[in-house]
């Protein structure tokens, strides 16, 4: 075997030029495995009630960022809360979607009112709501209110409105929210948001 | 130490050993169809713990939705409309990775770490080592992997990893209302699918039983079904599902023969070029040739 003066340089660069690109790089090492990092790891945990059915289970959520001051909380993720009784961890197809419910782009952010004849929603600030729906009540109460019947007993009704309150009440609010409505009288009244 | 928060057991591609001295609980699932209702918090559960939202498909005129398997769906419901003995059956299956003790993909794939194996059993793709080259679809007897359009890579379910390296239950398993869905170790998961078979039996399912076939080794993640002795009936859930002999032999036998054929020809060819060097014209050869095409 002959090996020119030429040829044992081409081998040696050749080599060389190989070694080299292998440093800097561009070898293919082994490529190290590592399961997905723990995204909560450090999360803020908030536990809530699923806003959907009055089945009411206990949720927890995950936001962005430890509280601190300049860290503005976002939710992360949403899943069931294993110390709550009524599901002990476990979600329906919906609740388990709710982080998506929480951030959809159709998701009501503010009062608003369709005036009598218009096509259109406008916002109305929250004081200006509440003190709307108060008169429209009590001039409709005013109205309507049924002290007595035919017979002359005492029934204190108030038949043509009817009020809507939250699924996911605690006894204690949906206590609170009864001895309220009933109170003025009204019949029709749920606390139901169905499923 | 390790290097990771899971043991690593086995690596595509790789011949080398991986650390096996410390020996981690195996863990499994299990999926009682006999309990399932159908509600797919499982599916929605899957997508908000893995940050995957599949585009909003289209009616196919049945309950599954989506229609099948993608890179952003790791598992679906499959709905059967099944007659037995007179009566109609609705058969619902949670499909998505078996987990399987013996992983096909994990055999067929080219790329060294793309597809991994955990000591506790959980099969695992990592997308950034993957060429997505499709074998592990081809190596999978289950049909389970997807390569996606958008970044040409496999996924598939990881069995929420992530989750359970911290010693939570996979996310699935977490949202189920039923109980359908069990997590634990995987003698834990025969015990209790042991029990549930007992009662299947004594409701009148006498061929109820364990779906953990051994043709990949076993599977960690099992099915109790009312029909075991027809696991058909379930949209098609393979009876002896096994790998592929095309994989055995295109990974077993060839592969060493390839390498071999290979580094032969590039040896000879560097041997070729060190004794002959480049092809060289004679200075006589050439002006007769220049002569040549002159005339």
């Amino acid at each position: 075997m002959e090996v020119t003066r030429r040829q044992f340089f081409k081998v040696c660069a050749a080599g060389m030029g190989g070694s080299s690109v292998a440093l800097m790089g561009f070898s293919p090492t082994n490529a190290l495995a590592e399961v997905r990092t723990y995204k909560l790891a450090r999360a803020t945990e908030t536990r809530n009630t699923c806003p959907y059915c009055s089945v009411s289970c206990g949720i927890l959520m995950y936001s962005l960022g430890d509280k601190a001051k300049n860290a503005k909380a976002e939710i992360i993720h949403i899943e069931g809360d294993p110390d709550h009784p009524i599901n002990r961890g476990t979600l329906c197809p919906k609740g388990a979607a709710l982080l998506d419910f929480v951030h959809s782009p159709n998701r009501l952010r503010h009062p608003e009112v369709r005036e009598a004849g218009s096509n259109e929603w406008k916002r109305i600030s929250w004081d200006e709501a509440f003190s709307r729906v108060a008169k429209l009540m009590k001039e409709d109460r005013d109205a309507n209110f049924i002290a007595r019947n035919a017979d002359g007993a005492t029934v204190n009704r108030w038949l043509s409105t009817g009020f809507l309150a939250a699924s996911a009440s605690s006894n204690e609010s949906g206590y609170i929210t009864h001895k309220f409505v009933r109170s003025l009288g009204a019949v029709a009244f749920d606390n139901q948001a169905r499923v | 130490m390790a290097l990771q928060s899971l043991d690593i057991a086995r690596r595509s591609a790789t011949t080398t050993d991986s650390p096996s001295v410390r020996q981690t609980t195996e863990v499994a699932k299990l999926i009682d169809v006999t309990t399932c209702i159908g509600c797919k918090a499982c599916q929605a559960a899957c997508m908000e713990w893995n940050d995957i939202r599949d585009e909003v498909g289209s009616n196919s005129g049945i309950y599954d939705n989506p229609r099948d398997l993608s890179a952003e769906s790791w598992t679906v419901m499959r709905y059967s409309e099944v007659e037995e003995a007179g009566k109609l059956e609705w058969l619902i299956r949670k499909d998505g990775c078996m987990h399987c003790a013996d992983p096909g993909c994990l055999k067929a794939c080219p790329a060294p770490g793309a597809i991994v194996q955990y000591a506790n059993g959980i099969v695992d793709f990592h997308e950034e080592n993957c060429i997505g080259c499709g074998y592990c679809i081809t190596g999978c007897p289950f049909n389970v992997p997807r390569i996606s359009k958008k970044d040409n890579k496999a996924y598939k379910c990881t069995l929420c990893s992530d989750r359970v390296a911290v010693g939570q239950e996979p996310a699935c398993i977490k949202a189920c209302p039923t109980g359908a869905l069990q997590f634990g170790s995987k003698q834990q998961m025969k015990d209790y699918a042991e029990e549930r078979i007992v009662d299947l039996k004594e409701r009148g399912f006498k061929d109820a039983g364990l779906y953990d076939p051994q043709g990949v080794g076993g599977t960690h993640v099992m099915y109790v079904l009312h029909h075991a002795d027809r696991p058909q009936l379930y949209n098609n859930l393979p009876e002896n599902p096994s790998i592929s002999p095309m994989v055995a032999l295109w990974k077993g036998v060839a592969k060493p023969l390839a390498t071999l054929a290979l580094a032969g020809i590039a040896f000879s060819s560097l041997f070729h070029y060190v004794i002959k060097g480049p092809n060289e014209v004679s200075k006589e050869l050439e002006d007769e040739l220049e002569e040549e095409d002159a005339s």
